[in-house]
């Protein structure tokens, strides 16, 4: 019974920690983009425009919700939803940590919701699903730049989703499980899966950068051609919700990555394993931002023919030469 | 208790869901309520105590095959697409199909070893990712080959398709 609720607890503490990521991500997003281009960022709310994010949140709940008159209704409404669940079930598996006993009551306390034994199967193929909602909407809006901005998004995730996972099969190869739980205790004492398969970390940064939708591979929601992409049509709270499931999904792809390559909770002994694991996950954060505000955006068909005729074949290839090494 | 609990709301919204897929007028709804089906399947897959038959199912057909399915469908024309019927004046061939199609599964299934399943077989079948892997390339490593083929000569064969329409 007492575990039961421990799961109960773990998945709201959880859920609410993930909802409330978006807004510190915000501010650092946006003073980081100021400092990069030589300007202050927000400064006005708070010090140092350090309340901004409520204000912004605040204007987003208090905008009038807009459904277009010849857009799907139901779907124009359910899209939002339909995005931002994939992005909060990953973290259904991901672990945070070895076991930690809890000061007061002396109880042993597992830091994962759940140690499936297809852990990392079940976050690609969940985080996978994600690509639903940018589709629904942006074919529900029923104009053009939407429309054009979900189909973008559908070939490049479909496409990105290959490398991804085969990236991920090199590690899987050498740890030899696939529970998320085992690959990081096979990391432990520095074997961080980077010094072995450095070409699949490149390839699974890369393809989890277009995954998620940043720059350079932003074009779903490419401001130059596209207006704001898929969700162009949306406002209030719905818009929100975009926003919300795309800082979610950033965090996810650090996490991910962090715990395929980087060791996961393993570092020097002077600092607890879990403030090793949030430090490693906020550096890979901040390099994604970082990355956003100094590289251009790719063209279309440079998008298509890195993931087809570049990580797709290096991908095979790591695979195959990591298989020959182990035998 | 909480499990049969579980697989009865799994199966009516399986069930409701299948039949909303056959049912509804708009092309890229009936995708969704498809797409809502093959996750209760995943989910009835995990009841069954085959987590990774569950993650490939999610995996490959929700997260490949029907965003392949709603990107083609929505290429289409909705509305117009919406009001055509497959078959005209259907009904009476459908309920009469549908008669049959009841009847065979009747006798499939009440003659199948299938349905005498006891409790030793839910025990057996883990459904580990390492079992799955060893009995595909150890006991099954001939069909599993075989398939492979065939799939690559389909993939071949859709590429030529394609590339003839070019022309």
């Amino acid at each position: 019974m007492i575990e039961l609720l421990l799961i109960g607890i773990k998945v709201v503490v959880v859920t609410l920690i993930v909802f409330a990521l978006p807004l510190p991500l915000t501010y650092i997003e946006r003073k980081v983009a100021g400092h990069i281009q030589v300007r202050l960022g927000p400064y006005r709310v708070g010090p140092h425009g350090i309340l901004q994010p409520f204000a912004d949140m605040i204007k987003l709940m208090f905008k009038e919700d807009i459904v277009p008159a010849k857009a799907d209704p139901w779907l124009f409404r359910i899209a939002p939803v339909i995005a931002m669940v994939p992005a909060f079930a990953v973290f259904a598996t991901i672990p945070f940590g070895e076991k930690v006993t809890l000061p007061i009551v002396n109880y042993e306390v597992n830091l994962y919701i759940s140690n499936m034994d297809t852990g990392i199967l079940y976050v690609l193929a969940i985080a996978g699903l994600s690509v639903y909602g940018i589709i629904l909407g942006g074919w529900a809006s029923n104009s053009k730049y939407p429309l054009l901005g979900g189909l973008r998004s559908s070939a490049q995730m479909i496409s990105y989703e290959l490398a991804l996972s085969f990236a991920c099969i090199g590690v899987v190869m050498i740890v030899n499980s696939l529970s998320l739980l085992d690959i990081v205790r096979a990391q432990s004492g520095w074997h961080w899966n980077i010094l072995y398969q450095p070409v699949g970390f490149v390839i699974f940064f890369i393809a989890g950068l277009a995954e998620i939708n940043r720059i350079p591979f932003d074009l779903p929601e490419d401001e130059g051609t596209l207006g704001a992409g898929y969700h162009a049509e949306y406002s209030s709270m719905r818009f929100a919700f975009f926003m919300l499931t795309e800082y979610v999904a950033m965090v996810s792809m650090s996490i991910l990555i962090v715990l395929l390559f980087l060791g996961g909770w393993d570092g020097p002994v002077f600092l607890p394993g879990i403030l090793w694991f949030l430090l490693k996950v906020a550096m890979l954060i901040y390099i994604i931002i970082w990355t956003r505000f100094t590289f251009p955006r790719y063209r279309y068909d440079q998008l298509m023919s890195i993931g087809w005729k570049i990580l797709l074949p290096l991908s095979l290839a790591n695979i195959l030469i990591t298989g020959l090494i182990i035998i | 208790m909480a499990e049969q609990m579980f697989f009865f709301v799994f199966a009516i919204l399986a069930v409701g869901s299948a039949i909303a897929v056959v049912s509804l007028r708009n092309p890229v709804h009936s995708v969704i309520s498809l797409m809502v089906c093959f996750l209760q399947m995943a989910a009835l897959f995990v009841m069954l105590r085959a987590p990774f038959i569950a993650v490939v199912q999610v995996f490959v057909y929700v997260g490949a095959v029907l965003v392949l399915f709603l990107f083609v469908i929505m290429m289409l024309d909705i509305s117009k697409a919406g009001m055509e019927r497959f078959v005209s004046g259907g009904q009476l061939w459908v309920i009469a199909l549908l008669g049959v199609l009841v009847i065979e599964m009747v006798l499939i299934v009440s003659r199948s070893r299938l349905a005498v399943i006891t409790a030793p077989a839910a025990g057996r079948l883990t459904g580990t990712v390492r079992e799955v892997g060893e009995a595909l390339f150890t006991k099954y490593i001939l069909p599993f080959e075989v398939v492979s083929l065939i799939l690559l000569v389909a993939l071949l064969g859709a590429i030529v398709l394609g590339r003839k329409e070019l022309r």
